[in-house]
């Protein structure tokens, strides 16, 4: 198969890889070895320690430095003649627009999120250049052919809509692990070290007894000359004890559900225990910033150890007593982050007393780190596996061999005897927006939506535009740049403040308005259907993007039955039907017949039930806004988790 | 396990990989000790993945000399001829392979393998060997056999876009979780000498064909003794005959095993990377799950051919057969 003409064809060949991580080195490697010999690799990220055990380029002393430079200098180290050029840069730059991709002839992606996705695949369409993309999630992985007008395009499925859960699950009747792991992160967390003029749910409290509460508001702030350890008792009892008494006295919440505990520290540190916190004097760790841990402070080196009560309790205390000692200057603008040790421990406990009063089962702070801060188990075979694929499609997409080409599923548990299961790839979706000029139908209330609404909920979040422009008829409505004058600017400004309908050029029922991303050089119309009313609980945006998207839950409900015997291919971040029928032929499946859209959605795996629990007022709180979360080709960084991790 | 923790350098370079397999998986690998044979490009890609994995200990064993074949996969390699003169290519390898992950003991031994007496194979857990003829094959497999502890054993060869990896676990035992249960489960291998001594006619109709078209590639290197992959297109019609005298002995309908297959696999005896790649992150997989016990393990053959795209497990063994 490496016969002279397809080593001709691999030589003159030009091809651009998106992602220098852990497909991204292996991929690069292997084009290496394969006789490619004009490569071009983009990544802004920098190395890590946690990507040494498969990022094989790179070594301890890389850390920090450009994972794109340090990677073309590792394989220049074995490849010495051939050409690599590695850009440290986000391929969202604008330098990187499609003129930059013409020049390819092929476009590798081994991307860790949706967002970098979606933009490389309008700009391959843009450009016209065949993508071949890919991900990985354990021992799961996948690599997908994407020739415009041949096969679908990465975008002709609907992605999975980011996790969420009702308010209320996280705010008052937490019954899984990661609802409390939310709670600590996205409410409590935020509320202690974030932002204190953002929205928090802890206001909201945990029942409709809010009116009772009378030191409301300030109770998180510390009072001037506060001690530091009475400050934190006080912040303990107040969200483990008071708030949980509050919402036990609604007892309608109750009526079919276990009542939690409240929690008070005076009746965990019965003696003098507390004093005993902390070796502060002693001074052993560093001071700088996020290297303090009440771990190290508390003499407890484990990350797999499941902590008691007290001691949850104790790091919960010393956690919040380093942060305000050690790292004061942050507070108020710090958000969660995953390797930001401090943090995890204070999230780790807080959790875990919290899933104490809830009698939910513990974690160890290596598992609530992995939930907290949707971290993907990654491993280097499969990597490797899927950075083989990947050659292989790249070079038939190269011969342009269509018949041939396949989307490849790297199993975890073999179906049909094959852990490798290539399918032909999928013809286009007539009505994708994205690959085909098909107009997007909007159902919304144009007498109560306004134009912000429009661009938040539906330009940004659904279509992936960065720079979109909003124009109806020959009227601009919207747009954003770098080179708008402040006229505009203003003009823009007042404009996404206008209810649709008094717009200076209404937008009504009827309406069509067109949407451009010129950067992504993708356009779409969209036809404006006005709609009285929504439901709260299933469109929680008040308003419904049509034409385009699948019915997702469909599909999920199919999977969930399909997954019952076996939690772990569940995990599989694959978009076709991997069942095992045991038939005679074993045959390519064919396009169309068994399409399921499915294991994307296994994200559900997380616990994320979108099962309502009943009650009104749900919002819809979103959850692990790490944009990595949302992804269907699942690849390291990006979404799926075990369910045996909860 | 015996209560030995993970240290914290050893999780936080872990952490994605214990995300998947667990702290328990990774105790048990960093006590496994690994002993590779024929360095070519696909145990090339093997030995990175374990490295990195962390097992305990990996041995090198092949006192060749690079050739042009050898640099053309392998990437642990330099291609320098002033930095690859005069060694062999196990310390070449060993010299990158260290760089990779410093706590796994990366090490060479010398000599030929299948002349080690069985103590020698004692001492390790894993034995992979690549590009052997048959006769060591069988052999090495034997010595594994008798070893005093279970030596799990696996071959693994690329050709053209087509790799082979066989597994024998001889008597495994594992236990898996399905929803709150825990399953024992109880595997028995063959060995390699017994598995390919299954007559083919009892063989599922739908075996790969790369399983048969292997076998006769292998026969016929061992009948004009020839080294491991030395054959070229001027060997085909040799190839061919001796593949009609198999399947005529196996009675086994000939178009099981197609002239177009073996022709590939003689015309081009070189390894072709991604197939490396592949062939080696599945077996660098299987030896994992061997170690950790975690995962059901294939049983007990694999193939791949990039022509198709399949990775096919394919179970031979003459109880296994029978059945179906
Ligand atoms: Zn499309």
């Amino acid at each position: 198969m490496a016969s002279q003409q397809q080593l001709s064809v691999i030589k003159g060949t030009k091809v651009l890889m998106v992602g220098a991580g852990g497909i991204g080195c292996e991929l690069l490697k292997t084009l290496a070895l394969s006789g490619f010999q004009d490569i071009h690799i983009i990544d802004m990220d920098t190395i890590e320690v946690s990507n040494l055990n498969r990022q094989f380029l790179f070594r301890q002393s890389h850390v920090g430095q450009s994972k794109a430079k340090v990677a073309r200098d590792a394989v220049l180290k074995f490849r010495p003649h051939i050409s690599i050029t590695a850009y440290h840069a986000n391929v969202k730059d604008p330098d990187f627009n499609a003129d930059f991709f013409k020049q390819f002839n092929v476009v590798l992606n081994g991307l860790d999120n949706l967002d970098a996705r979606r933009h490389v695949n309008r700009l391959c369409l843009a450009a016209d250049v065949p993508l071949v993309e890919s991900g990985t999630t354990g021992f799961l992985g996948q690599v997908t052919v994407h020739v415009k007008g041949r096969t679908e395009c990465y975008e002709c499925q609907p992605k999975p809509a980011p996790k969420t859960y009702p308010v209320c699950t996280i705010t008052s009747t937490p019954s899984k692990f990661v609802h409390c792991i939310v709670w600590a992160k996205e409410l409590l967390f935020a509320k202690l070290f974030g932002d204190k003029n953002q929205e928090n749910d802890l206001n909201v409290r945990s029942s409709d007894a809010e009116s009772s509460s009378e030191h409301k508001d300030d109770v998180f702030e510390r009072k001037k000359d506060e001690d530091i350890e009475q400050y934190g008792r006080r912040i303990y009892d107040h969200v483990f004890g008071y708030n949980i008494n509050l919402a036990l006295s609604n007892n309608e919440t109750w009526k079919n559900r276990n009542r939690p505990r409240p929690i008070y520290s005076g009746d965990v540190f019965t003696n003098e225990l507390t004093r005993q916190n902390g070796n502060m004097d002693k001074n052993f760790a560093t001071d700088d910033g996020t290297s303090v841990s009440a771990m190290a402070y508390l003499g407890m080196k484990n990350p797999q150890d499941i902590w008691s009560l007290v001691e949850n309790s104790r790091i919960f205390l010393e956690a919040l007593k380093l942060f305000f000692t050690k790292r004061g200057k942050e507070i108020g603008n710090l958000s969660f982050d995953k390797d930001d040790q401090l943090a995890v421990e204070f999230v780790t406990a807080a959790a875990n007393i919290r899933a104490t009063s809830f009698g939910i089962p513990l974690h160890s702070l290596f598992e609530a780190k992995g939930i907290a801060g949707n971290i993907v188990h990654a491993v280097a075979t499969t990597n490797a596996i899927i950075a083989g694929l990947i050659v292989i499609e790249a070079i038939k997409v190269l011969k342009n061999d269509t018949s041939s080409y396949r989307m490849t599923y790297c199993l975890e548990h073999p179906s049909k005897k094959m852990l490798l299961m290539p399918v032909e790839p999928f013809e286009p979706n007539k009505s994708c927006y994205v690959c085909s000029e098909t107009p997007l139908l909007l159902e919304i209330n144009t007498l109560h939506s306004k134009l912000r609404d429009f661009v938040e909920k539906i330009v940004t979040a659904k279509l992936g535009m960065s720079f979109p422009l909003i124009m109806h008829g020959s009227a601009l409505l919207y747009e954003v740049g770098d080179d708008l004058d402040e006229y505009m600017v203003a003009n823009y400004a007042a404009n996404l403040d206008k209810v649709l309908s008094e717009l200076p050029s209404p937008v009504t029922g009827g309406t069509m308005l067109t949407v451009e991303d010129l950067q992504q050089e993708l356009s779409c119309n969209i036809n404006i259907k006005h709609r009285e009313e929504f439901d709260e609980e299933k469109e929680p945006e008040g308003m419904l993007l049509l034409g385009w998207t699948q019915p997702f839950l469909a599909a999920e409900k199919d999977d969930n039955k399909s997954n019952g015997n076996d939690a772990s291919t569940s995990n599989a971040s694959t978009t076709a039907t991997v069942e095992a029928e045991m038939d005679d032929e074993i045959d390519v499946i064919h396009a169309g017949k068994k399409r399921k859209l499915s294991e994307e959605s296994k994200d559900a795996a997380l616990g994320i039930s979108r099962v309502a629990d009943g009650t009104k007022n749900h919002k819809v709180l979103e959850v692990l806004a790490d944009e990595d979360d949302l992804v269907m080709l699942g690849d390291e960084e990006t979404g799926t988790k075990k369910k045996r991790l909860l | 396990m015996d209560g030995e923790q993970l240290t914290a350098q050893e999780t936080a370079l872990y952490d994605r990989q214990i995300r998947v397999w667990g702290a328990d998986a990774q105790r048990r690998l960093s006590k496994a000790h690994i002993l590779v044979y024929g360095m070519k490009g696909t145990v090339a890609e093997f030995c990175k993945n374990i490295v990195l994995a962390g097992v305990g200990s990996l041995t090198l064993v092949d006192d060749r000399m690079v050739t042009e074949e050898v640099l053309s996969s392998n990437f642990l390699i330099p291609p320098d001829e002033n930095l690859y003169s005069g060694m062999t290519l196990a310390e070449l390898c060993c010299n990158s392979l260290k760089d990779f992950n410093p706590m796994v003991r990366v090490s060479v031994e010398k000599g030929d393998l299948s002349s080690f007496g069985v103590d020698f194979f004692d001492n390790f857990d894993v034995i992979v060997v690549s590009s052997c003829s048959l006769a060591a094959k069988k052999l090495i497999n034997k010595k594994c056999r008798t070893a005093s502890k279970r030596v799990a054993f696996y071959t693994v060869d690329c050709r053209d876009s087509c790799g082979e990896i066989f597994v024998d676990l001889q008597d495994y035992r594992y236990s898996k979780k399905k929803l709150e249960e825990t399953i024992n489960c109880h595997l028995q291998y063959p060995s390699f000498e017994e598995a390919i001594s299954v007559p083919w006619k009892t063989l599922p109709r739908k075996v790969s064909k790369l399983y048969f078209a292997t076998r006769v590639i292998e026969k016929f290197e061992e009948v004009e003794g020839r080294n491991p992959g030395e054959a070229s297109t001027a060997d085909l019609p040799g190839v061919l005959k001796l593949k009609k005298e198999l399947c005529d002995a196996h009675s086994l309908n000939e178009s099981h095993v197609p002239d177009n297959l073996l022709e590939r696999l003689v015309t081009n005896t070189s390894e072709f990377p991604p197939v490396c790649a592949i062939i080696g992150g599945i077996l660098g997989q299987e030896v994992i799950k061997a170690i950790s016990g975690k995962g059901d393990p294939l049983k007990n053959f694999f193939f791949f051919d990039a022509l198709d795209g399949k990775g096919i497990i394919e179970d031979i063994s003459s109880d296994s057969n029978t059945g179906k």
